[in-house]
């Protein structure tokens, strides 16, 4: 086994095959996963927010799915991966709190992942796999060797997708 | 009008400091009173942390615990927060149910009951700070509890955050009789708008 390369909160980074890739307490944020199952080089971005266009305060890309991804994208270019060989695993994206309200912030759980899915669609990358909503934390691990993305939950069994 | 928590000056973070006092010394009181006992308070330290840095703060982004959101309304639009890892949450439902001190992440409905009432007291507290000091009236909604890891509890506040900001405001408190103390973490998130009417009704507008 590899190291383990760590993931913050509005952060990204890539990590190649017998290294692994984590990112820990997703709540209503996303972890996004890019990966080449040939060369077993991937990626991770931990986005907090839909869209980048939307607010005036976006200098950070990593915070984004839409500037996320495409930042995560030109990583991967640098390191001979191309676009067309990686394909997707995400998960997150939870509520965390039970408020009632028509509050779009409220909401941002499953904003962030309907996002995503949008600009993964938009690249023509597959997402492969999701465990996306409800109401709890997750933990996230992606081995790029053999590609499994491992989920963990307070009080609830390990997942692997 | 600052489009960014960044460029606050000096003295609105003074401002802020001075309400995050008044909010805890109140909060100190009001919890010495239903506990019975004379609890001590530390000066609380501000922190102005990136998102990567938040969950640090507070034992790791894994590290279980207590979240109490709270939905801000009338003058002021925005969310509070007040965290506390299991151990301390733990600590303060002994004490308050004079009970055995429960280990772990598992609390029970009365348990769970105190942890929102204790929520209530404290956002009661700060809120009434912020009152007093601007003249503007400001109501919590009930109170909102989730059990996880900080990672995931602080991602709501550091959402709301990041709409306005790269950095989130975390006020730390730590309060309790000797030997038993028991930490504290205050998020405070009004909208832009809402700093602003602070700042402003207390002379501060720019």
């Amino acid at each position: 086994m590899g190291n383990m390369v760590k993931v913050g909160m509005a952060d990204m980074n890539i990590c190649k095959a017998p290294d692994a890739i984590t990112t820990l307490g997703l709540g209503s944020c996303i972890g996004v996963v890019l990966y080449d199952a040939r060369t077993k080089i991937c990626g991770m971005v931990h986005v907090m927010l839909p869209d980048s266009t939307a607010i005036k305060m976006n200098d950070n890309p990593a915070k984004f799915a839409d500037t996320g991804i495409r930042d995560l994208l030109a990583m991967l270019a640098k390191e001979g991966v191309a676009k067309a060989s990686l394909k997707a695993k995400m998960a997150g994206g939870a509520q965390m709190f039970a408020v009632k309200s028509d509050n779009e912030m409220l909401r941002v759980g499953q904003r962030n992942a309907e996002a995503v899915r949008k600009v993964l669609a938009s690249y023509g990358i597959k997402l492969l796999a999701e465990d996306c909503g409800a109401n709890y934390g997750r933990t996230i691990e992606f081995y790029p060797e053999t590609q499994e993305l491992y989920i963990k939950s307070i009080g609830k069994e390990l997942k692997i997708i | 009008m600052t489009a960014r928590l960044e460029e606050f000056s000096d003295m609105e973070f003074d401002v802020l400091k001075e309400i995050s006092n008044i909010g805890a010394g109140n909060a100190t009181t009001a919890i010495s009173t239903m506990l019975g006992i004379k609890v001590d308070m530390k000066v609380p330290v501000i922190k102005f942390l990136e998102f990567k840095e938040l969950a640090e703060s507070i034992g790791g982004a894994e590290n279980i615990v207590t979240g109490i959101l709270f939905g801000l309304e009338m003058d002021i639009d925005g969310m509070m927060m007040f965290v506390m890892d299991c151990k301390s949450a733990q600590k303060m439902v002994a004490s308050i149910l004079h009970v055995e001190e429960a280990e772990g992440a598992e609390f029970s409905e009365m348990g769970l009951s105190v942890l929102q009432e204790l929520g209530n007291i404290i956002a009661g507290s700060y809120l009434s700070a912020i009152s007093s000091l601007t003249h503007l009236s400001i109501a919590p909604t009930v109170p909102y509890l989730s059990v996880d890891m900080a990672g995931a509890i602080l991602s709501v506040p550091a959402i709301q955050f990041g709409t306005v900001s790269d950095r989130a405001l975390l006020i730390r408190s730590e309060f309790g009789e000797e030997g038993t103390n028991v930490d504290g973490y205050f998020i405070l998130v009004p909208t832009l708008e809402a700093f602003e009417k602070i700042f402003t009704s207390l002379g501060l507008s720019n």
